[in-house]
């Protein structure tokens, strides 16, 4: 039986992973046929290199992903402070629009989003891109912060007050460190969403504009090539990293809390996905 | 702290880029422009009652469910074992389920077209072992395989959150009671799980009935299932009229089975992923 157990589990995990790994070893092969194995090279990778549209599309990509969640962080930031000091009401209708963006399909959030751009006779391009990444990642970035102020004590911002500290003061030197964990974490998360997002960017940009998901998918189109493996091979590994990363900060969080609290708070971060919008 | 002000800007953002977006398309779809100007119409929905159409509909629902299916019981059991007390390195397991979906959903489905082509890995290595080739590239067994790869660890997740909340006292006592496997499985582990599976099968069928992906990659375009509508008539047909009221179905669509969901949900839905 517990034979039998270990088997399912290494089967699935298996089947999860084989595929990643096929295309990973394939992006080495020389042949360009995927069949039969016929030498270890990096032409591929050389050739991705070389390949301006691919360039571009990697530049877009990083440069979006990073202004995107930069400023999502900062609008959310605020809003997630003014919606933690809302009455129950607007706070509910707050929250409520909030969670739009995450429950709506990602072609309808696309589709619609595109239709305002086109609407408001926007170019659709780098602009409407940076618009659209800007707005489905501060949901995210607002239920990241959220819970930390939740936590934090509610008189602390007033305590600090009376001590003597302006308001700019006490939310710098007070309220940002107790809740900077969450603050990391939804920047992180928004980065993520961003770098990996396909559905909305690929509705909501212009020609000239496009990000690595979008090469990938117009690629794919045509056909399997060795380059998208290449591409594809690097990809992972960034995500990879990203990932580690973020889940080795949390778990320090999440021990340092316990420790100081001395008992167990909730998790709310678990590393949950955002393919739910994907 | 009583800043509400902080949250305005935000507020604003919110009624340009969420609100209006989604009246601009329930506009577009009971709109049309005739020579008098726009005219109020429902004309798009009519259209859609077309079978053809009520047939994509359909088939996106159907092959999301056997999805939801497939996820379900595969999943259940998996998760059950990572939740089981023999199981130890649960963190590293976890984390093995939950890196392959933080990878692009595209990558994933890219990499099952290089393993199911015609020339591909699968079958240079069903002819090694000379077996007959398999050819389902293209195919709906397809776009459910593909489904079902990208979206199995959202039903493993919430269900193991639950499962492994469950007080084993509880278990341990319909033991004492005499319940045999079997039994403390349908009257006490599986009632508890509940929640769990909701949210699983939720956060499954919701992403495969709205994919456009994988059905365009993996499918090869023949299988058109709603999502592949909405965009052909966004960007190759340029009937904004109909692809909005297409939208606004699929929007419907979901907050019904969120209702129905949200009805069978108990009150604190521990299976919740956030």
């Amino acid at each position: 039986m517990r034979f039998l157990k270990k088997a399912y589990v290494f089967l699935i995990f298996a089947v999860l992973y084989a595929p990643i790994l096929v295309l990973i070893v394939f992006s080495f092969n020389e042949s360009k046929s995927r069949g039969n194995w016929t030498g270890l090279t990096l032409k591929w990778y050389y050739e991705l290199f070389k390949d301006r549209q691919i360039m571009s599309a990697l530049y877009y990509t990083v440069l979006i992903a990073v202004v995107s969640s930069l400023v999502a962080t900062i609008i959310g930031l605020a809003a997630s402070i003014g919606i933690f000091s809302m009455k129950k009401l607007p706070q509910n209708i707050m929250l409520n629009i909030n969670n739009i963006p995450i429950l709506n399909p990602d072609i309808v959030t696309g589709i619609s989003l595109m239709v305002l751009f086109i609407f408001s006779k926007l170019q659709l391009g780098f602009a409407t891109l940076l618009l659209s990444h800007i707005t489905f990642n501060i949901p995210y970035v607002i239920l990241s912060i959220l819970p930390k102020l939740k936590q934090m004590n509610k008189h602390l911002y007033e305590a600090a007050l009376d001590l003597g500290a302006t308001p700019f003061y006490a939310f710098r030197d007070v309220i940002l460190p107790e809740i900077l964990p969450g603050v990391i974490t939804g920047f992180l998360l928004a980065f993520t969403l961003s770098l990996d997002d396909f559905v909305i960017s690929f509705f909501t940009t212009g020609s000239g504009v496009s990000n690595l998901s979008i090469i990938v998918y117009s690629m794919a189109r045509r056909g399997v090539s060795p380059k998208i493996n290449a591409l594809s091979t690097l990809m992972f590994v960034s995500v990879l990293l990203l990932l580690i990363i973020v889940n080795i900060r949390m778990s320090n969080d999440n021990s340092e809390r316990r420790a100081k609290n001395g008992k167990y708070s909730k998790s709310y971060g678990s590393l949950s996905s955002p393919d739910h919008v994907a | 702290m009583k800043k509400p002000w902080l949250a305005y800007p935000y507020a604003v953002w919110m009624v340009i880029f969420i609100i209006v977006p989604l009246i601009l398309v329930l506009f577009y779809s009971v709109t049309v422009q005739t020579e008098e100007g726009l005219q109020f119409t429902l004309s798009h929905f009519q259209r859609f009652l077309d079978p053809i159409y009520i047939e994509v509909l359909i088939r996106s629902v159907v092959l999301a469910l056997i999805c939801t299916g497939i996820c379900l019981v595969i999943g259940y059991p998996f998760a059950a074992i990572l939740a089981s007390k023999e199981f130890s390195s649960k963190k590293v397991m976890l984390m093995l389920i939950v890196v392959p979906m933080w990878m692009n959903s595209l990558l994933r489905t890219y990499a099952w077209m290089t393993l199911l082509e015609r020339n591909g890995i699968l079958n240079s290595f069903l002819s090694l072992l000379s077996l007959p080739r398999l050819n389902i590239l293209y195919t709906e067994s397809a776009v459910v395989l593909g489904m079902v790869y990208n979206f199995l660890p959202f039903m493993v997740l919430p269900i193991y959150s639950v499962l492994s909340k469950i007080d084993h006292s509880v278990i341990e006592a319909a033991e004492d009671l005499g319940g045999n496997a079997f039994t403390v499985f349908r009257c006490i582990i599986f009632p508890l799980s509940l929640p769990g599976v909701i949210s699983g099968i939720t956060m499954v069928f919701m992403p495969a009935v709205t994919t456009f992906v994988i059905s365009r990659l993996l499918g090869g375009g023949q299988f058109m299932l709603i999502g592949n509508l909405i965009e052909k008539q966004y960007l190759s047909s340029g009937d904004w009229g109909f692809g909005s009221a297409l939208s606004v179905i699929l929007m419907l669509l979901i907050l019904c089975s969120m209702g129905i969901m949200n009805r069978y949900e108990q009150e604190r839905g521990g299976g919740a992923l956030w």
